[in-house]
């Protein structure tokens, strides 16, 4: 009897009998997620939804913008860029101003999205200085439909001048921002993919693995569970191997949709894209975990990983807005958060078309991420049980 | 007779807290052994022990021979276990049900089908082998969660308030199931919190803050503390109690 007691002490594998063990729980925890069509559905449909809500209906597109101008230098520079701005689908002109006081007046009687102003002696300017002013006067009630006309006009803008000086050696002066030079169309679903699949893969592995962990503790399960010779750990595993699957069904339909519904192409390297967000995978799967250690029910895996999960990623990742606008403090803590790095990296991969050595930095924050937050689940879960 | 469950001096502290203070106690094989007291006793700190779930600060216990602080791998796979909250998957079926808990305790594969079988017809289940649990009434439920947590034949079955919220004469009938598995040879370590089913145990142990205050046949018991029923005698007792969760 001792002997056989040692023998099953030094032999931490699982036996044949357990691996089948494993193998039911792994069938049982599918079943969980099959006989809840409501859920399952859920989880399949969300991710078409949000692509098709972000990447058509908040659109950041601005399409044929009012706006007025006041040219008081008439010359051939302004000329030129009133009728690179006639030209583009995104500005309609509506009203040419004749002198300054009108302009204020006039942004508010024609609910104009943004009036361009140029300055005095405009070309002189350009050719002596090498300094010529416009100012772009925009709606700041909406932030975001202002920044992109702006971006818009400062494209074009930019445009002018190069043109320019392919002739006349004249020095430009206003850079169009790197946005641009990766979106040239300023097309919306070129911001939304990458935040999308980041939240999407977050819902997925940390609310919905936390959720079923606090279910069996809500319903008593988990006590029986623990109770019983089937280590902690493999109950734990067998939690995560459905989402897991679940993620990558949803990974492939947003990559599919992406491409072919939205037209972002996949510009860089399919299998570094699908070998990132795998490990991003991974890394909130071991959230999920760190969550139910923590969460005795449903309800506090559910608020838990919604507010201190999914919401930061939507708000302080770069989804939705730009990192760069943020206060410092924000900015600094949108690196603690692993989706803004994942976001980063699909970013250089999908949309810059950057090799495997531009995620770097990305790849060992995350792996480092994923490593910590195993180790840290792990120790309260552990804790917990006791 | 042969001890199944052998418990000596065992204490449990959380800080300067002690939940459990030097507890002793044997419990002989086919025994139903009624262990009881008020909330905050330390009856489910010390059952939780004994399960090999919570190691002890001190003292020793041995669960079907093996030692629970050294051995709980062992105990586990010995013992059976239920809660008030039947545990029974609801949305996996009977014989699913069935299947999984064998596997956990290593049942093999071929005697799960039998067994299952001879389960479902002794239980008259047959019709309701396909049927999801979340369907079945809740007598059924706890008919099945009791038999799922004996199906490994354990030598000892821990069943923690296992009638709670249940009906006197449910109540009644998941005794039944219990005498059938004393008959069997199975031990049966209880904790109620009605006491008329503390009549139906062989022994009761009384707990009050963390002491075992009185250990023995309900009829001994009952004589000790010039009592009728039990339920005086716990109300006797647990007047002494200087601490409770409520």
């Amino acid at each position: 009897m001792n002997s056989t007691n040692k023998n099953e002490h030094t032999h931490p594998t699982p036996t044949n009998g357990q691996w089948k063990t494993f193998g039911s729980f792994v069938q049982k925890e599918f079943y969980h997620i099959t006989r809840d069509q409501t859920t399952l559905a859920l989880l399949l449909i969300l991710p078409v939804l949000l692509m098709i809500l972000f990447g058509f209906s908040i659109n950041t597109e601005v399409k044929n913008s009012q706006i007025a101008i006041y040219d008081p230098s008439n010359d051939v520079a302004t000329r030129g860029i009133i009728e690179k701005i006639k030209a583009s689908d995104y500005f309609t002109v509506v009203r040419m101003l004749n002198n300054p006081a009108e302009i204020e007046k006039q942004f508010l009687k024609d609910d104009l999205k943004m009036v361009v102003i140029f300055s005095d002696h405009f070309y002189e300017n350009m050719q002596r200085t090498g300094k010529a002013q416009i100012e772009l006067l925009t709606d700041g009630t909406d932030p975001n439909s202002a920044m992109t006309v702006v971006s818009y006009a400062s494209n074009i803008i930019g445009l002018y001048q190069q043109d320019l000086f392919k002739i006349q050696q004249i020095p430009f002066e206003i850079t169009p921002s790197v946005k641009l030079m990766y979106n040239p169309e300023l097309k919306g679903p070129y911001f939304f993919v990458p935040g999308i699949l980041g939240m999407i893969l977050m819902i997925i592995c940390s609310m919905m693995t936390s959720i079923s962990i606090a279910r069996e503790k809500e319903f008593g399960t988990m006590e029986v569970l623990l109770v019983s010779p089937f280590k902690p750990m493999y109950i734990i595993l067998s939690k995560t191997i459905p989402y897991f699957v679940i993620s990558l069904v949803n990974l492939a339909t947003m990559l599919l949709l992406s491409v072919f519904m939205l037209k972002v192409p996949i510009a860089g390297s399919l299998f570094w894209l699908v070998t990132f967000s795998i490990l991003f995978i991974f890394l909130s799967l071991s959230l999920g975990l760190l969550v139910s250690s923590i969460a005795n029910s449903q309800l506090q895996a559910l608020l838990f990983s919604g507010m201190v999960l999914v919401i930061p990623v939507v708000m302080l990742s770069g989804m939705i807005f730009p990192i760069e606008n943020m206060p410092a403090f924000f900015q600094w803590f949108s690196k603690l958060i692993p989706a803004t790095w994942y976001i980063t990296g699909v970013k250089k991969i999908m949309i810059k078309g950057l090799g495997f050595t531009s995620i770097l930095p990305e790849l060992g924050v995350l792996i480092s991420m994923t490593i910590l937050l195993i180790g840290i689940s792990w120790k309260t879960f552990k804790y917990h049980l006791e | 007779m042969e001890n199944v469950i052998e418990v000596n001096n065992l204490t449990k502290k959380f800080g300067s807290f002690t939940a459990v203070d030097h507890i002793s106690f044997e419990v002989k094989q086919g025994e139903i052994f009624g262990f009881l007291g008020a909330n905050g006793a330390g009856k489910t700190t010390a059952m939780r022990m004994l399960c090999g779930l919570l190691p002890s600060t001190s003292g020793k216990g041995l669960v079907a021979g093996y030692d629970i602080n050294t051995q709980s791998e062992q105990v586990k796979r010995n013992i059976g276990y239920m809660s008030q909250k039947f545990a029974l998957y609801e949305d996996l079926k009977v014989w699913e049900n069935i299947r999984l808990y064998g596997g956990i305790y290593g049942v093999p594969e071929p005697q799960i089908v039998s067994k299952t079988n001879d389960l479902l017809k002794r239980l008259g289940f047959e019709n309701e082998r396909n049927t999801l649990v979340n369907s079945l009434p809740l007598g059924w439920k706890q008919k099945l969660a009791f038999s799922v947590a004996i199906f490994h034949e354990p030598k000892i079955v821990f069943l923690d308030e296992p009638t709670g919220g249940v009906d006197p004469i449910t109540r009644r009938k998941f005794w039944e199931l219990i005498y059938e598995a004393t008959d069997r040879g199975i031990t049966v370590f209880v904790t109620t919190h009605y006491m008329d089913e503390a009549e139906y145990c062989d022994r009761v142990s009384m707990m009050v803050d963390g002491h075992i205050e009185a250990l023995d046949t309900p009829k001994n018991l009952k004589q000790m503390f010039h009592a009728d029923t039990m339920n005086e005698v716990f109300q006797k007792l647990a007047r002494k109690a200087q601490r409770s969760d409520s």
